[in-house]
């Protein structure tokens, strides 16, 4: 070893070849991922047997479609006159005649713009919750809210003042954003009144009577909330509020339209349908679900028995009986549980039940967010002296909710698909519903391809985008808790 | 500084006042006696540093004194209150005393300011604006004010672990607790830390801290107490505990974190 | 000694209730309960006045009045004279029926696509990734009114099967033939497959209301036996294997213990298959299956199988690279490092998330509603339902059975995961 003359020192660095054609570009792609051996050549040869049957169904159907026609047997005809008897294709000219159906239900036509201008506003509601911290996203929400009302309501054709009106109102959000942004949480809160309004329209003081209730509610804690401490001052809060709505609210109300008879044309809930009921009851039932289920989340984790077995057991039972028997309950059995003679609309008692239902499973996602923070953040809570509720609130619940974000988008999911059970108490959901209206026209007798692959792919496409959303935050957080 | 000023300082902080008493505290995790019969004073303005081998109950006699832990029998009185069930007693030790962890806990989703002036602002009821310049006046003292409006994520270990320590500052306490707080940094963060202890010694602070670092002990300990098995073994003044250690548990743990 | 006792004893005042640790939770908890039980009294007493003003009461007699309606699928004997309880239990177990073999059928081909998505092969990879896609974005309902629907209208009817006398004589062949070689035929009114028939019965023991065939019983306790005795086999081998090292070959004999007996059994009770066969206007002989319970199960299959097939993927991506490799480098070939490494592992993280999916697919099998399929919903939450006007009963009834199961399914996972945090100690 000592004899270095035998030592081979490399004064100059190769230059890097470029490799064996097998080890690169197409043939090499093809040959690592399609025919990697016998078994993987085999596999490819039955998925392209797949590709290859699913194509020869569907494409000579796809580019025979038919987009105008009256009837079913039109389109029949005209697909035979162009590809000789015995051909077959699609009849999208049912969609062309149907399609606001399937969105609107039978919603007024001349006031479709009250459904998009609401559709409009709950993103601009939602990005302030979203991106409290971000503000160029939230200006590109509120941005992109803006284009979508202008294009969507001068389509639907909406009055001149509606579309000024939509646009004076986003500029106004974008103007409060560049400001003080906290502050459009204001606007988030108001948003179910605006929506509630824009959705049944009728007199304006109905909402807004409502509304005060929930500044009832915050007054007194305001007022309250140093003196006895969160949790009683919040209790006298809903406990006035509950008085208010219960004895002041429908009277105060009725009063305030007498005087000022402010309002929009009443839709009554049996015209709701289609895409829009879907979407109503899914985000009405999963907002209302939140604060729900973060109190039965808190109940599920407290060391109180019998507050732990009552958030266990209502938990547990709805998560244990199918949606179903829960929407009967709804249209059969609240009438027996309520007092006497009360008696309130369908669609209500549906957004009651599916709240209840959406609450079970958002409080699970909750607890697991809860589960996922370290005891160490509880305790530096403690030692600084804050109190439970101060602490859920400052420390807790943004971290455990902001753990929970993807989780409760995968529910929303879930129960986005799910409102279309709804159609099984008598609802006009887009899938069912709606297309039993359609297939019961004699026009349209015997169609069941198109409908369904029409609401299929609005379905899809929803919920395709929002799980990958979801995933997209999940990688986020993923990167932010490193 | 040299050893001899060190003493000096240690003995003009000293008061006669009595800051914390605990009287035969017993504490049980389910069956398992955690804590037996812990009787120790500490004198306003006093430095204690605790050390012993793990699980001796070092950390769970500091959870004790702001009640993170609950004892089950015997007597906690810190600056005046006992510690009973009664939460505003409880209330108002934790405002009273600070709590340095070793893990830091400061809270991921607020920014270092936020840190500091979020219980100030709930708990003592300080505006806004006279909280955040306590906050600022703290974040100099440890040396990091640049760093206000980032998010703790972004700091490094050493820096985290000051925050947290200006973040108990921000409530005035009138006795620190330190539980273990550079067992979890890396070697040249921990002497940062250091530093920002010895200095909160210097003006006088009462701290009880449980750490393994012993040249620290050395530096600014009145006392240093050692435990084993939920009881204090020996207590002495630093340099009589390390040159002279009287019981075998003492030598054995001494020779065993020196030895090497 | 002063202070060795408990904390001093102090008089009671009544803020203590309220702060002090001791008696706050149980202050709070006592107004909850009040709350609560103001709460379920103001239900009560509405539901009492309701059914007053309604006159009706409140009872379950009615499940042993006489049912007077048809039932299209009935596995235990069941005739229009039967009770209500025992449509209940038709219900149930048509219910059930739906449920078990949707397990089943959605874990082989939720395995098979999960596993197939991690392929190497991109095409089949990306085919299954559309599949998993495609299914579990679009509502459920979908799936299965549209199995219906192909299955009830793009179907021949039974005549076209039908080969007449002309027919024969002209050489031509039927509009629709059966599948695999004759034994199934797909028509507009149901699936006719072969029935599975005994030449010899060992008759019936009663239990009740109910009769167990003696042949079923039989064929279960045989392969009970069957599978116990090949445990004792592979615990033997092992046994063999830690004393001598080496393995002994024990598949033969594996596959002698468990299939042996039973085809024994079989063939001493003449088991053979009884095909369908078409007569002049319909298929006799064979089992009819319903659209709706083929259409439900397809449906559910394909729904449930998207989201197991998610289960299987990310349990197995969840067991690292680094497990495989250790394994690799300890010299292990990649079928022993598959069953001891990596199954074991991913099993852990795949089961509790299955079991998961399997209480879905039981709940949703209540949307046979939209099919009309005679489940637990179909009798006792709908024809009973109607006919006696017992809304309250008849629901209340059917969702504490749909509870007990939900609450059996998710005490074995309970079950699984405390065995499982039992070995991880």
């Amino acid at each position: 070893m000592t004899d270095t003359s035998h030592a081979f020192v490399r004064t100059t660095i190769l230059p890097a070849q470029s490799p064996p054609l097998t080890e690169k570009g197409a043939i090499k792609w093809l040959r690592e991922n399609l025919f990697a051996g016998p078994y993987n050549t085999l596999l490819t040869l039955v998925g392209l047997w797949i590709v290859y049957s699913l194509a020869a169904a569907a494409l000579p159907w796809l580019l025979n479609s038919v987009w105008n026609a009256n009837s079913l047997q039109e389109c029949r005809a005209i697909v035979a006159e162009r590809a000789g008897p015995g051909a077959s294709g699609a009849c999208w000219a049912m969609v062309r005649e149907r399609w606001h159906q399937f969105l609107f239900g039978f919603y007024p036509q001349d006031q479709y713009w009250r459904p998009l201008l609401a559709f409009g506003l709950l993103f601009a509601a939602i990005a302030p919750v979203l991106y409290s911290d971000n503000r160029r996203n939230l200006m590109a929400v509120l941005a992109a809210v803006a284009l979508f009302l202008i294009v969507t309501l001068s389509m639907a054709t909406a009055p001149m003042a509606v579309l000024v009106g939509a646009v004076a109102i986003i500029a106004l959000l974008i103007g409060v954003a560049q400001v003080a942004s906290p502050r459009l949480m204001l606007f988030t809160l108001l948003y179910p009144a605006i929506a509630f309004f824009l959705l049944w329209g009728g007199s304006i003081w109905t909402p807004v009577m409502a509304m005060v209730g929930l500044g009832v509610i915050a007054v007194a804690y305001r007022l309250l909330v140093n003196r006895i401490g969160v949790a009683p001052a919040a209790s006298v809060g809903v406990v006035l509020a509950l008085l208010w709505w219960l004895f002041l609210d429908v009277p105060l109300a009725q009063q305030m339209s007498v005087l000022f008879p402010v309002g929009l044309e009443s839709v009554p809930s049996d015209r709701f349908g289609g895409f829009l009921l879907a979407i109503t009851i899914g985000v009405t039932a999963i907002s209302f679900s939140l604060p729900l289920g973060i109190l039965l989340a808190l109940g599920r984790q407290s060391d109180m028995l019998l507050v732990k077995t009552l958030s266990v057991g209502f938990i547990e039972f709805i998560r244990g009986v199918p949606l179903i028997t829960l929407l009967f309950t709804a249209s059969l059995l609240l009438q027996y549980f309520l007092p006497p003679n009360t008696n309130f609309d369908l669609i209500l008692r549906v957004i009651i039940l599916v709240t209840l239902f959406a609450a079970a499973y958002i409080a699970e996602v909750i607890r697991g967010g809860l589960a996922a923070l370290p005891r160490g953040q509880y305790e530096a809570a403690d030692a600084l002296g804050l109190d439970y509720w101060r602490a859920q609130r400052l420390i807790i619940m943004p971290q455990a909710l902001k753990i929970s974000i993807p989780g409760i988008v995968s529910t929303f999911i879930g129960l986005f698909k799910d409102t279309t059970l709804v159609s099984f108490v008598g609802l006009l959901d887009p899938l069912r519903g709606v297309t039993t209206v359609v297939r019961a026209d004699i026009n349209w007798k015997g169609i069941y391809w198109e409908p369904y692959i029409f609401v299929g792919a609005i379905f899809f496409v929803i919920c395709f985008g929002m799980s990958r959303y979801s995933m997209y935050l999940e990688q986020k957080l993923k990167r932010d808790h490193r | 500084m040299s050893t001899q000023s060190a003493v000096d300082r240690r003995a003009m902080n000293m008061t006669d006042e009595v800051a914390v008493q605990i009287v035969k505290m017993n504490k049980w995790f389910g069956t398992f006696h955690v804590l037996r019969d812990i009787d120790l004073t500490v004198q306003r303005g006093e430095r204690i540093v605790i050390a012993g081998p793990s699980g001796s109950g070092k950390s769970t006699l500091i959870r004790c004194i702001n009640r993170l832990e609950e004892h089950q029998s015997g007597q906690i009185i810190v600056d005046g209150t006992e510690l009973t069930n009664d939460i505003k007693n409880i209330d108002k030790v934790r405002s009273e005393v600070g709590m340095v962890f070793q893990h830091f806990n400061l809270f991921p989703h607020l920014t270092i300011l936020e840190n500091l002036t979020l219980a100030p602002i709930w708990v003592r009821k300080i505006p806004k604006r006279e909280a955040e310049e306590t906050a600022m006046y703290f974040l100099e003292k440890v040396k990091i004010p640049e760093q206000a409006l980032k998010y703790p994520g972004q700091l490094s270990g050493g820096q985290q672990q000051r925050v947290a320590i200006a973040r108990s500052l921000c409530m005035k306490p009138r006795i620190m607790l330190f539980d273990e707080p550079t067992s979890a940094l890396d070697p040249e963060m921990i002497k940062e830390v250091l530093d920002t202890m010895i200095a909160l010694a210097e003006e006088g602070m009462t701290m009880l801290c449980v750490t393994h670092e012993m040249g620290f002990a050395r530096q600014v300990a009145h006392r240093v107490i050692f435990m084993d098995q939920g009881q204090i073994v020996e207590q002495n003044e630093p340099e009589e505990f390390f040159l002279n250690p009287k019981s075998e548990r003492t030598k054995l743990f001494l020779s065993q974190i020196l030895g090497h | 000694m002063a202070y060795a006792g408990e904390a001093p004893k102090q008089g009671f005042r009544l803020g203590m209730l309220i702060y002090d640790t001791r008696y706050r939770s149980i202050t709070i908890q006592v107004i909850v309960l009040i709350l609560f039980g103001l709460f379920v009294s103001w239900l009560i007493n509405n539901t009492v006045q309701n059914l007053a003003a309604k006159d009706r009461t409140f009872d379950f007699g009615f499940l042993w009045n006489r049912a007077g309606y048809d039932i299209n699928q009935t596995l235990i004997p069941y005739t229009n004279d039967s009770t209500h309880g025992r449509a209940l239990f038709v219900g149930l177990v048509n219910t059930l029926v739906v449920a078990a073999l949707g397990c089943v059928l959605a874990t082989v081909l939720g395995v098979i696509v999960g596993v197939l998505r991690l392929s190497k092969n991109w095409l089949i990879g990306r085919i299954m990734t559309v599949y998993v896609e495609v299914f579990r974005n679009i509502p459920l309902l979908l799936w299965i009114l549209l199995s219906f629907v192909i299955l009830t209208e793009t179907t021949p009817s039974p005549r076209d099967f039908r080969v007449t006398e002309e027919m024969t004589a002209a050489g031509e062949a039927p509009a629709a033939s059966m599948l695999l070689n004759g034994t199934v035929a797909v028509t507009n009114r149901g699936i006719n497959v072969p029935a599975p028939l005994f030449d010899r019965n060992l008759g019936t023991i009663g239990l009740g209301e109910f009769q167990l065939s003696l042949n079923t019983l039989a064929i279960i306790v045989v392969l009970g036996v069957s599978i116990f005795l090949n445990g004792r086999l592979r615990a033997h081998a092992k046994a063999v294997q830690e004393d001598t090292g080496v393995r002994p070959v024990t598949w033969w004999k594996s596959l002698l213990l468990l299939l042996g007996p039973i085809v024994l059994l079989l063939v001493a009770l003449g088991f053979h298959l009884e095909y369908p066969e078409i007569t002049r206007f319909n298929f006799t002989g064979g089992l009819e299956l319903l659209h709706s319970f083929s259409a439900l199960l397809i449906a559910l299959v394909l729904y449930t199988a998207a989201f197991i097939a998610e289960v299987v993927r990310a349990g197995i991506q969840a067991i690292s690279k680094g497990q495989t490799e250790a394994a690799f480098a300890l010299g292990m070939r990649p079928g022993r490092t598959m069953s001891l490494i990596i199954l074991p592992q991913a099993l852990r993280v795949i089961i509790p998330p299955l079991i998961s999916q399997y209480l879905n697919l039981t709940k949703n099998t209540s949307l046979a509603i939209a099919v009309s399929y005679m489940d637990l919903r179909g009798t006792l939450g709908g024809i009973t339902l109607n006919q006696t006007g017992k809304e309250l009963e008849c629901m209340l009834l059917m969702m504490l059975i749909y509870l007990i199961i939900s609450l059996l399914i998710s005490s074995l996972m309970n079950l699984y995961n405390s065995t499982v945090r039992l070995k991880e100690r």
